[in-house]
């Protein structure tokens, strides 16, 4: 059974670090935002799902977009369609509640049970969104301004924000949070992550790709690094393909699923041209 | 919660606030609150009673940014570190003070005496003694290889003298994991990334409503429908667009050559960064005289007075340089270092001439602050705000340019 504390522990198809994992347990006790940032592609939005199906909660997702609006997250007061069911007289009119319309956060916090929220790229917003949202986070309540209904969170729910650094998030909202930087994994940690979801491939053709893998990020004037799910998809298309071990060996094929941008398939070809060249400069 | 920081200062006043202020004093800007967070955590048991699990707590706590993660191991080690001979002592006394909440393991002066003594060599021969008469896997107890135990053998288990084997580390070894300092890349100091300049330069904006009316004003709708008697009357008005035109000038060739990498990220960054209303490129060598260059290979110039007439004072310019140069090069006619330059003009003059058109300008220097000593970068600064090409440096020059 598990303690008090160390209420998540990563899920089967989920692998974190510790780290990772102590993080989410401090924010859940808590009862503190967890903040997760962390290169494109290292699971931020999955971890949301891993850890509402490991403490068996619902999970509601808020994804931000560059006009999303705080106020949104808890209701929106629809009064254009009001406005239009009072010219049309169709339906009932005098009672505005039936043009209240939660949003995700306001779900969140009127809900019977305790859910895991997931505020998914909460920079992609304007600059001021955190700062709007600073009073629901730490109160877990709010008025509806139409109505003067009052909601209050029975229970607290975990939230979880995601981040891609876009934009510098406010000082205030980052006071608040609990604050997890996923690094980019090791290979260690990349050759579980790749086996959960490629339970039969091969130990060697598995470390030949990592190498391959390891070696492109590490080149250095590549604009845009590949992510571990662009791995997992290319190692995808390899066991799909078929591709025997010599050849990933030789050369990199389907190298578009790794590289994406034509700038950095230049440089790619261009080190891996350097590499040739050297070895075979006194042959 | 404050019965427990209450109990805990009296009996060690000081180990956790001395740690508090060794970490502002180290440049984290951890604030009041935090450290109450800090300690609320730790009265809950959230540090497993370990130093490890201490570490990681508070820098969830604490740490507001990958930037600041290496400072923070830094703090942190230093702390322990810098007290070298202490360090047990310390450790000890904040685990003392953790292990309150919840008391999960006890070492006595006698045990604590008896396993200082052993030596590295002689536990080494006994693990390999434990290993070989052990045939099957053991978690928990004092004396067999397995974990969480305190047997001096194994991991995740408390033995002040003994072998980790695998596994996690936790009490000493927060110290060193703080120590590898993992996150030195996140810096913002010294790496630099085409994203990180990308959201240095998302400061320099100043947001106006500008454009096709395409969003509906939810406001003004309603107000004149109200005033119409009810008959819906939708208005609309231009979305809020950002109003900044830039111009960047870079200094190629030369002494830039080391930083040629450095001025292409922030190249790619400026051009990226879509939310400019408008923006354009030059090249220059050394300095600007009355020809500038639309590329780097100084095939396509463009007269400095066009620029200047194509653009108006709010535009701002951001000059990219290391304005090292031979002094003659920015005050003499005909200084330019380009053999077929015959600059009519002192470079001065083209820079003042800059400077007074462009009411907000920069100038962003590849080099350390540090090493701007040379005469020609005393001159250019008396013209332009200059600014080390940091993702510190770009953000301050891009709250100093949107203002």
């Amino acid at each position: 059974m598990k303690n008090q504390f160390d209420q998540f522990s990563g899920t089967r198809t989920y692998i974190t670090s510790a780290q990772l994992r102590h993080a989410v347990n401090v924010a859940v006790a808590l009862e503190r935002p967890l903040l997760v940032k962390g290169e494109p592609g290292t699971g931020k939005t999955l971890l949301a799902r891993a850890v509402a199906e490991d403490l068996g909660m619902p999970l509601i997702t808020w994804h931000v977009k560059s006009t999303s609006k705080a106020a949104e997250g808890l209701y929106v007061y629809d009064a254009v369609q009001r406005l239009h069911d009072s010219r049309f007289g169709d339906s009932d009119v005098s009672d505005i509640r039936r043009y209240i319309k939660l949003g995700p956060l306001g779900r969140a916090l009127t809900g019977d049970e305790r859910v895991v929220l997931l505020i998914d790229e909460i920079d992609k917003a304007d600059l001021e969104f955190p700062n709007d949202l600073l009073h629901e986070l730490d109160a877990m309540e709010f008025t509806v301004a139409e109505t003067q209904d009052q909601y209050r969170a029975e229970r607290r729910p975990v939230v979880l924000i995601t981040s891609n650094a876009e934009k510098e998030l406010p000082d205030p909202f980052l006071r608040r949070c609990i604050f997890h930087y996923i690094q980019f994994p090791d290979r260690e940690l990349m050759s579980h992550i790749v086996r959960v979801h490629h339970p039969d491939i091969e130990k060697k053709l598995l470390n030949q790709c990592l190498q391959k893998f390891y070696w492109l990020r590490d080149l250095p004037d590549l604009r845009k690094r590949p992510s571990t799910s662009e791995l997992i998809d290319w190692i995808g298309a390899l066991v799909a393909s078929g591709v025997s071990l010599k050849e990933v060996e030789d050369q990199i094929p389907f190298l578009g699923s790794l590289v994406k941008r034509p700038e950095d398939m230049d440089v790619v070809e261009g080190s891996g041209r350097k590499s040739a060249r050297a070895s075979s400069r006194w042959v | 919660m404050a019965e427990h920081t209450q109990s805990a200062k009296a009996a060690r006043p000081s180990v956790l606030l001395e740690l508090f202020y060794h970490m502002r004093s180290c440049g984290l800007a951890v604030t009041p609150t935090q450290w109450l967070t800090l300690l609320e955590g730790a009265a809950k048991g959230l540090h497993g009673s370990s130093l490890m699990g201490f570490y990681g707590l508070a820098r969830a706590i604490l740490v507001k940014d990958e930037s600041e993660l290496d400072d923070f191991d830094v703090a942190f080690a230093s702390f322990f570190e810098g007290r070298a001979p202490q360090t047990k002592e310390i450790e000890q006394r904040v685990l003392d003070w953790l292990r309150r909440p919840i008391p999960p393991f006890d070492v006595d002066a006698e045990l604590r005496r008896v396993m200082d003594e052993v030596d590295v060599e002689a536990l080494r021969e006994e693990l390999a003694r434990r290993l070989a008469e052990q045939g099957e896997k053991h978690d928990g107890g004092n004396h067999w290889v397995g974990t969480g135990g305190t047997s001096p053998f194994g991991h995740s288990g408390y033995h002040p003298g003994g072998i980790r084997v695998g596994g996690q580390g936790r009490l000493g070894s927060a110290v060193q994991v703080a120590a590898a300092r993992s996150y030195r890349g996140h810096r913002q100091d010294i790496t630099l990334d085409v994203r990180q300049l990308t959201v240095a330069l998302r400061k320099l904006r100043v947001l106006v409503r500008s454009g096709p009316q395409e969003e509906l004003d939810m406001e003004e709708t309603i107000a004149r429908t109200a005033r119409n008697g009810g008959d819906l009357e939708v208005a609309m008005r231009p979305p809020r667009q950002n109003d900044i035109a830039v111009i960047l000038a870079m200094d190629v060739g030369g002494s830039m050559e080391p930083h040629r990498r450095l001025v292409d990220r922030l190249f790619s960054a400026a051009h990226g960064a879509r939310h400019f209303r408008r923006f354009e490129h030059v090249y220059f060598h050394n300095c600007i005289y009355e020809t500038v260059y639309a590329d780097p290979s100084f095939e396509r110039p463009i007269p400095v007075r066009k620029l200047i007439g194509n653009n108006d004072g709010r535009t701002r310019l951001i000059i990219v340089g290391d304005a090292y140069m031979y002094p003659g090069e920015l005050t003499e006619r005909y200084g330019a270092v380009h053999w077929d330059d015959r600059n009519e003009e002192p470079g001065i003059a083209w820079l003042e001439r800059l400077g007074k058109h462009f009411a907000r300008t920069a100038w962003l220097n590849p080099l350390p602050p540090w090493s701007w000593r040379a005469p020609s970068i005393g001159i250019v600064r008396k013209i332009f705000e200059m600014y080390p090409l940091s993702a510190k440096g770009v953000e301050r020059m891009a709250e100093e340019l949107a203002g």
